[in-house]
Protein backbone atom coordinates (compact mmCIF):
# COMPACT_ATOMS: atom_id res chain seq x y z
CA UNK A 1 0.00 0.00 0.00
CA UNK A 2 1.73 3.81 -0.98
CA UNK A 3 1.21 6.42 1.63
CA UNK A 4 -1.41 7.98 -0.25
CA UNK A 5 -3.70 4.88 -0.47
CA UNK A 6 -2.88 4.33 3.79
CA UNK A 7 -3.59 7.72 4.75
CA UNK A 8 -6.76 7.51 1.95
CA UNK A 9 -7.52 4.19 4.01
CA UNK A 10 -7.07 5.61 7.80
CA UNK A 11 -9.18 8.26 6.90
CA UNK A 12 -12.30 5.76 6.20
CA UNK A 13 -12.16 4.55 8.69
CA UNK A 14 -14.15 5.68 11.64
CA UNK A 15 -13.19 6.23 15.14
CA UNK A 16 -14.24 3.68 17.70
CA UNK A 17 -17.04 4.87 19.71
CA UNK A 18 -17.89 3.97 23.03
CA UNK A 19 -15.71 2.93 25.98
CA UNK A 20 -14.52 -0.17 23.89
CA UNK A 21 -11.28 1.19 22.20
CA UNK A 22 -8.30 -1.51 22.73
CA UNK A 23 -10.53 -3.79 22.99
CA UNK A 24 -12.68 -3.45 20.05
CA UNK A 25 -10.79 -5.85 17.50
CA UNK A 26 -12.82 -8.92 17.70
CA UNK A 27 -9.87 -11.17 16.50
CA UNK A 28 -6.21 -10.11 16.97
CA UNK A 29 -5.30 -10.50 13.41
CA UNK A 30 -3.60 -8.13 10.89
CA UNK A 31 -6.57 -8.17 8.80
CA UNK A 32 -9.25 -6.87 11.40
CA UNK A 33 -6.84 -4.74 13.03
CA UNK A 34 -6.65 -2.68 10.16
CA UNK A 35 -10.10 -3.06 9.48
CA UNK A 36 -10.74 -1.85 12.95
CA UNK A 37 -8.44 0.70 13.19
CA UNK A 38 -6.80 1.72 9.84
CA UNK A 39 -3.17 1.74 9.00
CA UNK A 40 -0.61 3.67 11.34
CA UNK A 41 -0.83 7.13 9.77
CA UNK A 42 2.49 8.42 8.08
CA UNK A 43 4.86 9.16 10.90
CA UNK A 44 4.78 12.10 12.14
CA UNK A 45 7.31 14.45 13.35
CA UNK A 46 8.69 13.91 16.98
CA UNK A 47 7.07 17.72 18.05
CA UNK A 48 3.69 16.68 16.43
CA UNK A 49 3.33 13.76 18.18
CA UNK A 50 4.58 15.35 21.82
CA UNK A 51 2.24 18.05 21.22
CA UNK A 52 -0.63 15.63 20.45
CA UNK A 53 0.27 13.48 23.60
CA UNK A 54 0.15 16.42 26.06
CA UNK A 55 -2.83 17.43 24.38
CA UNK A 56 -4.69 13.99 25.24
CA UNK A 57 -3.68 13.85 28.96
CA UNK A 58 -2.24 10.11 28.47
CA UNK A 59 -0.51 8.72 31.70
CA UNK A 60 1.82 6.16 31.93
CA UNK A 61 -0.64 2.63 32.44
CA UNK A 62 2.12 0.25 33.93
CA UNK A 63 1.35 1.96 37.63
CA UNK A 64 3.72 5.38 37.86
CA UNK A 65 0.93 7.41 35.98
CA UNK A 66 3.57 9.52 34.19
CA UNK A 67 2.51 11.60 31.68
CA UNK A 68 3.39 10.24 28.35
CA UNK A 69 4.53 13.09 26.31
CA UNK A 70 6.87 14.36 29.30
CA UNK A 71 8.05 10.72 29.52
CA UNK A 72 9.09 10.82 25.90
CA UNK A 73 10.19 14.49 26.44
CA UNK A 74 12.63 13.58 28.93
CA UNK A 75 15.38 11.85 26.40
CA UNK A 76 17.70 14.81 26.41
CA UNK A 77 18.13 16.10 22.81
CA UNK A 78 21.61 16.63 23.55
CA UNK A 79 21.96 12.81 24.11
CA UNK A 80 20.83 12.58 20.03
CA UNK A 81 22.87 15.07 19.31
CA UNK A 82 25.94 13.29 20.40
CA UNK A 83 24.59 9.96 18.31
CA UNK A 84 23.53 8.16 21.43
CA UNK A 85 20.37 6.86 19.52
CA UNK A 86 17.81 6.28 22.21
CA UNK A 87 16.38 3.04 23.54
CA UNK A 88 12.86 2.03 23.11
CA UNK A 89 11.36 -0.57 25.58
CA UNK A 90 7.42 -2.39 25.90
CA UNK A 91 6.87 -3.28 28.82
CA UNK A 92 4.39 -6.28 29.35
CA UNK A 93 6.26 -7.56 32.77
CA UNK A 94 3.24 -7.50 35.04
CA UNK A 95 4.22 -9.64 37.92
CA UNK A 96 1.55 -7.82 39.81
CA UNK A 97 -0.73 -11.62 40.67
CA UNK A 98 -3.75 -9.78 40.96
CA UNK A 99 -3.24 -8.17 37.10
CA UNK A 100 -3.30 -9.54 33.58
CA UNK A 101 -4.87 -6.17 31.76
CA UNK A 102 -1.23 -6.12 29.84
CA UNK A 103 -1.52 -9.93 28.99
CA UNK A 104 -5.07 -9.66 28.22
CA UNK A 105 -4.24 -6.91 25.67
CA UNK A 106 -1.81 -8.84 23.74
CA UNK A 107 -3.91 -11.60 23.00
CA UNK A 108 -6.71 -9.12 22.11
CA UNK A 109 -5.25 -6.24 20.33
CA UNK A 110 -1.15 -6.81 19.55
CA UNK A 111 -1.02 -5.12 16.89
CA UNK A 112 -2.28 -1.74 18.20
CA UNK A 113 0.80 -2.67 20.76
CA UNK A 114 3.25 -2.76 17.95
CA UNK A 115 2.03 0.29 16.25
CA UNK A 116 2.27 2.13 19.85
CA UNK A 117 6.09 1.03 19.90
CA UNK A 118 6.76 1.37 16.22
CA UNK A 119 5.09 5.36 16.50
CA UNK A 120 7.87 6.22 19.79
CA UNK A 121 10.57 4.30 17.91
CA UNK A 122 10.27 6.53 14.69
CA UNK A 123 9.39 9.72 16.87
CA UNK A 124 12.97 9.33 18.57
CA UNK A 125 15.16 7.51 15.39
CA UNK A 126 15.35 4.82 17.57
CA UNK A 127 18.51 2.51 17.93
CA UNK A 128 16.84 -0.08 18.91
CA UNK A 129 13.26 -1.62 19.72
CA UNK A 130 12.26 -4.26 22.66
CA UNK A 131 9.29 -5.45 23.83
CA UNK A 132 9.67 -7.74 26.67
CA UNK A 133 6.50 -9.69 27.52
CA UNK A 134 6.02 -13.12 30.18
CA UNK A 135 5.96 -16.52 28.51
CA UNK A 136 2.20 -16.83 28.38
CA UNK A 137 1.61 -14.52 25.41
CA UNK A 138 4.80 -15.05 23.48
CA UNK A 139 2.98 -17.26 21.22
CA UNK A 140 0.21 -14.49 20.09
CA UNK A 141 3.13 -11.75 19.83
CA UNK A 142 5.33 -13.87 17.89
CA UNK A 143 2.38 -14.31 15.56
CA UNK A 144 1.07 -10.95 15.28
CA UNK A 145 5.01 -9.20 14.54
CA UNK A 146 5.36 -12.56 12.00
CA UNK A 147 2.20 -11.00 9.97
CA UNK A 148 3.87 -7.60 9.45
CA UNK A 149 6.84 -6.51 7.60
CA UNK A 150 7.33 -3.01 9.23
CA UNK A 151 7.52 -4.96 12.71
CA UNK A 152 11.13 -6.69 11.94
CA UNK A 153 13.26 -4.46 14.32
CA UNK A 154 11.30 -5.61 17.17
CA UNK A 155 12.61 -7.85 19.21
CA UNK A 156 10.73 -9.69 21.94
CA UNK A 157 12.11 -11.25 25.17
CA UNK A 158 10.75 -13.43 27.56
CA UNK A 159 10.05 -11.28 30.64
CA UNK A 160 10.99 -12.89 34.27
CA UNK A 161 7.89 -14.81 36.50
CA UNK A 162 8.64 -12.40 39.85
CA UNK A 163 6.70 -9.13 41.48
CA UNK A 164 9.20 -6.68 40.45
CA UNK A 165 10.11 -8.26 37.59
CA UNK A 166 8.46 -5.19 35.53
CA UNK A 167 10.79 -2.55 37.51
CA UNK A 168 12.33 -0.19 34.77
CA UNK A 169 15.93 -1.22 35.96
CA UNK A 170 15.12 -4.66 36.22
CA UNK A 171 13.81 -4.85 32.62
CA UNK A 172 16.65 -3.18 31.35
CA UNK A 173 19.26 -5.20 33.24
CA UNK A 174 17.23 -8.37 32.19
CA UNK A 175 17.65 -7.08 28.03
CA UNK A 176 21.24 -6.80 28.77
CA UNK A 177 21.48 -10.34 29.61
CA UNK A 178 22.11 -10.10 33.83
CA UNK A 179 19.79 -10.98 36.34
CA UNK A 180 16.30 -9.79 36.35
CA UNK A 181 16.53 -7.40 39.39
CA UNK A 182 16.57 -4.25 40.15
CA UNK A 183 19.60 -2.05 39.90
CA UNK A 184 21.22 0.89 42.28
CA UNK A 185 20.82 4.12 40.45
CA UNK A 186 22.50 7.31 40.25
CA UNK A 187 21.28 8.53 37.13
CA UNK A 188 17.76 7.89 35.41
CA UNK A 189 17.47 5.44 32.37
CA UNK A 190 16.27 8.08 30.04
CA UNK A 191 20.35 9.38 30.22
CA UNK A 192 21.62 5.81 30.59
CA UNK A 193 20.13 2.44 30.58
CA UNK A 194 20.49 -0.17 27.91
CA UNK A 195 24.07 -0.19 26.60
CA UNK A 196 24.75 3.17 28.17
CA UNK A 197 21.96 4.24 26.00
CA UNK A 198 19.29 6.76 26.85
CA UNK A 199 16.44 3.90 27.56
CA UNK A 200 12.56 4.79 27.69
CA UNK A 201 10.02 2.29 28.95
CA UNK A 202 6.24 2.08 28.34
CA UNK A 203 3.86 0.38 29.45
CA UNK A 204 2.26 -1.62 26.34
CA UNK A 205 -1.40 -0.45 27.14
CA UNK A 206 0.27 3.23 27.06
CA UNK A 207 1.56 2.12 23.95
CA UNK A 208 -1.71 1.09 22.88
CA UNK A 209 -3.32 4.72 23.11
CA UNK A 210 -0.51 6.04 21.93
CA UNK A 211 -1.23 4.23 18.36
CA UNK A 212 -5.25 5.53 18.51
CA UNK A 213 -4.12 9.09 19.92
CA UNK A 214 -1.63 9.05 16.57
CA UNK A 215 -4.89 8.00 14.50
CA UNK A 216 -7.64 9.47 15.88
CA UNK A 217 -6.47 12.47 18.04
CA UNK A 218 -6.11 14.18 21.23
CA UNK A 219 -10.08 15.70 21.44
CA UNK A 220 -11.13 12.15 20.17
CA UNK A 221 -8.95 10.13 23.39
CA UNK A 222 -10.35 13.24 25.80
CA UNK A 223 -13.93 12.71 24.52
CA UNK A 224 -14.16 9.67 27.30
CA UNK A 225 -13.36 9.77 30.88
CA UNK A 226 -13.46 12.69 33.06
CA UNK A 227 -10.97 15.76 32.87
CA UNK A 228 -8.33 14.48 35.62
CA UNK A 229 -8.33 10.99 34.01
CA UNK A 230 -9.20 11.13 30.20
CA UNK A 231 -9.74 7.80 27.98
CA UNK A 232 -10.55 5.24 28.61
CA UNK A 233 -8.16 2.32 30.44
CA UNK A 234 -7.96 -1.38 31.31
CA UNK A 235 -8.76 -2.80 35.22
CA UNK A 236 -7.85 -6.06 36.10
CA UNK A 237 -11.35 -6.77 38.86
CA UNK A 238 -11.71 -9.52 41.15
CA UNK A 239 -12.17 -10.15 45.10
CA UNK A 240 -10.64 -12.35 47.28
CA UNK A 241 -11.91 -15.96 46.73
CA UNK A 242 -13.55 -14.52 43.28
CA UNK A 243 -11.21 -14.90 39.88
CA UNK A 244 -10.54 -11.80 37.76
CA UNK A 245 -11.77 -9.96 34.27
CA UNK A 246 -10.10 -7.46 32.51
CA UNK A 247 -12.25 -4.59 31.79
CA UNK A 248 -11.99 -1.70 29.63
CA UNK A 249 -13.60 0.99 31.49
CA UNK A 250 -13.91 4.93 30.88
CA UNK A 251 -11.53 6.81 33.10
CA UNK A 252 -12.81 8.10 35.99
CA UNK A 253 -15.18 5.60 36.66
CA UNK A 254 -17.02 5.01 39.64
CA UNK A 255 -15.51 2.29 41.65
CA UNK A 256 -18.76 0.80 42.45
CA UNK A 257 -20.16 0.61 39.26
CA UNK A 258 -16.82 -0.76 37.64
CA UNK A 259 -17.66 -3.72 40.75
CA UNK A 260 -20.73 -4.37 39.10
CA UNK A 261 -20.17 -4.76 36.02
CA UNK A 262 -17.41 -7.27 36.75
CA UNK A 263 -20.09 -8.91 38.53
CA UNK A 264 -19.24 -8.56 42.21
CA UNK A 265 -21.54 -7.15 44.45
CA UNK A 266 -20.28 -4.11 46.10
CA UNK A 267 -22.77 -4.62 49.36
CA UNK A 268 -20.59 -7.78 49.97
CA UNK A 269 -17.29 -6.37 50.23
CA UNK A 270 -15.56 -4.50 53.44
CA UNK A 271 -13.52 -2.78 51.29
CA UNK A 272 -11.56 -2.86 47.80
CA UNK A 273 -8.03 -2.59 47.35
CA UNK A 274 -6.50 -0.39 44.37
CA UNK A 275 -3.72 -0.59 42.81
CA UNK A 276 -2.26 -4.29 43.34
CA UNK A 277 -0.57 -5.16 46.22
CA UNK A 278 1.48 -1.71 46.40
CA UNK A 279 -1.78 0.04 46.57
CA UNK A 280 -4.48 1.35 49.16
CA UNK A 281 -7.66 -0.05 50.60
CA UNK A 282 -10.79 2.25 50.33
CA UNK A 283 -13.81 1.05 52.85
CA UNK A 284 -16.74 -0.20 51.31
CA UNK A 285 -18.11 3.38 52.35
CA UNK A 286 -16.01 5.04 49.78
CA UNK A 287 -16.98 3.17 46.83
CA UNK A 288 -18.79 6.35 44.85
CA UNK A 289 -14.99 7.45 44.53
CA UNK A 290 -14.13 8.02 41.07
CA UNK A 291 -11.34 5.58 40.05
CA UNK A 292 -9.21 8.88 39.38
CA UNK A 293 -6.26 10.64 41.05
CA UNK A 294 -8.47 12.92 42.40
CA UNK A 295 -10.59 11.16 44.23
CA UNK A 296 -8.11 8.19 45.36
CA UNK A 297 -5.91 10.56 46.46
CA UNK A 298 -7.62 10.65 50.30
CA UNK A 299 -7.28 7.25 50.85
CA UNK A 300 -3.40 7.07 49.55
CA UNK A 301 -4.68 4.98 46.45
CA UNK A 302 -4.02 5.68 42.61
CA UNK A 303 -5.49 3.96 39.38
CA UNK A 304 -2.10 2.86 38.65
CA UNK A 305 -2.12 0.08 36.63
CA UNK A 306 -6.03 -0.33 36.88
CA UNK A 307 -6.23 -3.34 39.62
CA UNK A 308 -8.76 -3.90 42.24
CA UNK A 309 -9.57 -6.19 44.59
CA UNK A 310 -12.97 -6.56 46.41
CA UNK A 311 -12.15 -8.04 49.70
CA UNK A 312 -15.47 -10.10 51.04
CA UNK A 313 -17.16 -9.01 54.41
CA UNK A 314 -17.04 -12.67 56.02
CA UNK A 315 -13.32 -12.60 55.54
CA UNK A 316 -10.59 -11.37 58.45
CA UNK A 317 -8.90 -8.27 56.54
CA UNK A 318 -5.72 -8.57 58.66
CA UNK A 319 -5.49 -12.39 58.18
CA UNK A 320 -5.67 -11.71 54.30
CA UNK A 321 -3.34 -8.42 54.53
CA UNK A 322 -1.14 -10.25 56.40
CA UNK A 323 -0.94 -13.37 54.07
CA UNK A 324 -0.11 -10.53 51.05
CA UNK A 325 2.53 -8.75 53.03
CA UNK A 326 4.36 -11.98 53.40
CA UNK A 327 4.22 -12.57 50.14
CA UNK A 328 5.67 -9.42 49.27
CA UNK A 329 8.23 -10.13 51.73
CA UNK A 330 9.39 -12.99 50.03
CA UNK A 331 9.01 -11.32 46.73
CA UNK A 332 12.10 -8.76 48.07
CA UNK A 333 15.14 -9.80 45.28
CA UNK A 334 17.30 -10.25 47.86
CA UNK A 335 19.43 -7.53 47.63
CA UNK A 336 19.23 -4.45 49.93
CA UNK A 337 19.34 -5.41 53.74
CA UNK A 338 16.38 -3.02 55.12
CA UNK A 339 14.30 -4.58 52.15
CA UNK A 340 15.24 -8.23 52.85
CA UNK A 341 15.46 -7.96 56.61
CA UNK A 342 12.34 -5.43 56.98
CA UNK A 343 9.80 -6.71 55.14
CA UNK A 344 9.41 -10.18 56.57
CA UNK A 345 9.84 -8.90 60.40
CA UNK A 346 6.80 -6.41 59.29
CA UNK A 347 4.84 -9.16 57.58
CA UNK A 348 5.72 -11.48 60.30
CA UNK A 349 4.43 -8.93 63.58
CA UNK A 350 1.17 -8.34 61.07
CA UNK A 351 0.45 -12.41 61.13
CA UNK A 352 0.72 -12.61 64.68
CA UNK A 353 -1.74 -9.77 64.92
CA UNK A 354 -3.87 -11.57 62.50
CA UNK A 355 -3.57 -14.69 64.48
CA UNK A 356 -4.57 -13.36 67.56
CA UNK A 357 -1.37 -12.16 69.35
CA UNK A 358 -3.36 -9.72 72.01
CA UNK A 359 0.50 -8.17 72.31
CA UNK A 360 -0.73 -4.63 72.60
CA UNK A 361 2.11 -3.10 71.09
CA UNK A 362 1.91 -4.67 67.92
CA UNK A 363 0.14 -2.61 65.68
CA UNK A 364 2.78 -0.04 66.63
CA UNK A 365 5.52 -1.87 65.88
CA UNK A 366 4.25 -2.62 62.63
CA UNK A 367 3.81 0.97 61.86
CA UNK A 368 7.68 1.56 63.09
CA UNK A 369 8.76 -1.19 60.75
CA UNK A 370 6.92 0.27 57.92
CA UNK A 371 8.45 3.89 58.41
CA UNK A 372 11.78 1.94 58.76
CA UNK A 373 12.02 0.52 54.99
CA UNK A 374 10.33 3.19 53.32
CA UNK A 375 12.90 4.73 51.14
CA UNK A 376 15.31 2.55 51.84
CA UNK A 377 16.19 -0.07 48.88
CA UNK A 378 17.39 -0.10 45.50
CA UNK A 379 13.98 -0.08 44.34
CA UNK A 380 9.87 0.71 45.58
CA UNK A 381 9.09 -2.92 46.80
CA UNK A 382 10.04 -1.47 50.35
CA UNK A 383 7.64 1.74 49.80
CA UNK A 384 4.80 -0.04 47.98
CA UNK A 385 4.69 -2.61 50.52
CA UNK A 386 5.07 -0.28 53.59
CA UNK A 387 2.08 1.62 51.84
CA UNK A 388 0.24 -1.29 51.52
CA UNK A 389 0.40 -2.32 55.17
CA UNK A 390 -0.04 1.11 56.40
CA UNK A 391 -3.46 1.62 54.82
CA UNK A 392 -4.31 -1.81 56.09
CA UNK A 393 -4.03 -0.33 59.83
CA UNK A 394 -5.58 2.62 59.24
CA UNK A 395 -8.63 1.51 57.49
CA UNK A 396 -9.46 -1.51 59.30
CA UNK A 397 -8.48 -0.14 62.90
CA UNK A 398 -11.89 -1.69 63.99
CA UNK A 399 -10.61 -5.13 63.40
CA UNK A 400 -7.10 -4.28 64.90
CA UNK A 401 -9.08 -2.79 67.74
CA UNK A 402 -11.21 -6.40 67.45
CA UNK A 403 -7.79 -8.45 67.58
CA UNK A 404 -6.55 -6.84 70.36
CA UNK A 405 -9.51 -7.34 72.45
CA UNK A 406 -9.42 -11.21 71.49
CA UNK A 407 -12.84 -10.53 69.89
CA UNK A 408 -12.83 -11.05 66.17
CA UNK A 409 -15.41 -13.52 64.44
CA UNK A 410 -14.75 -13.03 60.58
CA UNK A 411 -13.37 -16.05 59.32
CA UNK A 412 -9.47 -16.58 59.22
CA UNK A 413 -9.28 -19.60 56.90
CA UNK B 1 16.05 24.16 47.36
CA UNK B 2 16.56 26.86 49.75
CA UNK B 3 20.00 28.24 50.03
CA UNK B 4 20.35 26.10 53.38
CA UNK B 5 20.50 22.66 51.95
CA UNK B 6 23.28 20.59 51.50
CA UNK B 7 24.25 20.26 48.04
CA UNK B 8 26.42 17.03 48.90
CA UNK B 9 24.34 13.71 48.73
CA UNK B 10 25.31 10.35 50.58
CA UNK B 11 24.24 7.54 47.90
CA UNK B 12 23.63 4.47 49.84
CA UNK B 13 23.63 1.41 47.22
CA UNK B 14 21.93 -0.94 49.15
CA UNK B 15 22.61 -4.02 46.61
CA UNK B 16 26.31 -3.45 47.77
CA UNK B 17 25.94 -2.67 51.61
CA UNK B 18 26.59 -5.15 54.08
CA UNK B 19 25.52 -3.20 57.13
CA UNK B 20 28.55 -3.78 59.48
CA UNK B 21 28.24 0.01 59.91
CA UNK B 22 32.04 1.19 59.60
CA UNK B 23 30.31 4.35 57.98
CA UNK B 24 27.93 4.85 60.82
CA UNK B 25 31.09 5.43 63.40
CA UNK B 26 32.96 7.61 60.46
CA UNK B 27 29.98 10.16 60.08
CA UNK B 28 28.29 8.93 64.00
CA UNK B 29 26.63 12.53 63.40
CA UNK B 30 24.87 11.73 60.03
CA UNK B 31 23.72 7.88 60.35
CA UNK B 32 22.64 5.76 62.97
CA UNK B 33 21.80 1.54 62.57
CA UNK B 34 18.56 0.18 61.83
CA UNK B 35 17.58 -2.89 63.32
CA UNK B 36 20.00 -4.88 61.49
CA UNK B 37 22.56 -2.63 61.65
CA UNK B 38 22.46 -0.76 57.82
CA UNK B 39 23.08 2.64 57.88
CA UNK B 40 20.28 4.74 58.99
CA UNK B 41 19.62 8.13 58.48
CA UNK B 42 16.40 9.93 60.23
CA UNK B 43 14.04 11.13 57.66
CA UNK B 44 15.86 9.66 54.79
CA UNK B 45 16.69 7.26 52.46
CA UNK B 46 18.95 6.47 50.17
CA UNK B 47 20.15 9.90 49.33
CA UNK B 48 21.14 11.63 52.82
CA UNK B 49 22.17 15.34 52.72
CA UNK B 50 25.66 16.12 53.90
CA UNK B 51 25.95 19.04 55.77
CA UNK B 52 29.27 21.24 54.68
CA UNK B 53 31.36 20.43 58.30
CA UNK B 54 30.68 16.58 57.55
CA UNK B 55 31.79 16.83 53.78
CA UNK B 56 35.60 15.42 54.98
CA UNK B 57 34.14 12.76 56.85
CA UNK B 58 31.58 11.91 54.26
CA UNK B 59 34.39 11.78 51.66
CA UNK B 60 36.59 9.55 54.08
CA UNK B 61 33.40 7.03 54.64
CA UNK B 62 33.30 6.85 50.51
CA UNK B 63 36.81 5.94 50.42
CA UNK B 64 36.64 3.04 53.24
CA UNK B 65 33.57 1.68 52.81
CA UNK B 66 34.94 -2.06 52.13
CA UNK B 67 32.24 -3.09 49.91
CA UNK B 68 31.81 0.16 47.59
CA UNK B 69 28.44 1.24 48.73
CA UNK B 70 28.95 4.94 49.27
CA UNK B 71 29.07 7.67 46.57
CA UNK B 72 28.71 11.44 47.00
CA UNK B 73 26.28 13.22 44.27
CA UNK B 74 26.07 16.75 43.98
CA UNK B 75 22.30 18.45 43.12
S1 LIG C 1 14.47 -2.90 47.53
FE1 LIG C 1 13.99 -5.06 47.87
S2 LIG C 1 12.97 -5.72 46.01
FE2 LIG C 1 13.97 -3.75 45.53
S3 LIG C 1 16.00 -4.33 44.73
FE3 LIG C 1 16.26 -4.08 46.92
S4 LIG C 1 15.96 -6.11 47.80
FE4 LIG C 1 15.13 -6.15 45.72
S1 LIG D 1 30.59 1.05 55.40
FE1 LIG D 1 29.63 0.52 53.43
S2 LIG D 1 29.07 -1.64 53.60
FE2 LIG D 1 29.51 -0.89 55.68
S3 LIG D 1 27.52 -0.29 56.49
FE3 LIG D 1 28.42 1.53 55.59
S4 LIG D 1 27.68 1.57 53.48
FE4 LIG D 1 27.28 -0.47 54.27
Amino acid sequence: MSVAEATEAAARVAAPTGTARLTSPGSPDLATHLATFGPLPVRAGPAVLLDELRASGLEGRGGAAFPAWRKLAALPARERARGRRAVIVGNAAEGEPQSFKDATLLRVAPHLVIDGLLTVAAAVDAHSVHLYAQSSVLESVSRALAERRDARSIQLREAADSFISGEASAVVSALAGRSPVPQDRTMRLTESGLGGRPTLLNNVETLAHIALISRFGAAWFRSIGTPSDPGTRLVTVGSDGKSSTVLEIAGGSRLGDVLRFAGIDPGSLSAVLVGGYHGAWLPASALEARLDRQDLAVFGAAPGAGILMGLDARHCPLTVAAAIATYLAGESAGRCGPCVNGLPAMAAVLGRLARGDQDPALAAEVRRLAGLVTGRGSCNHPDGTARFVLSTLTVFAEDVAAHQAGRCRKDHS
Amino acid sequence: MTRDEPRTLLHIDWTRCDGRGLCTEILPELLTRDDWGFPLAPRHGSDVPVPDRLVDAAVEAVALCPRLALSLLQR
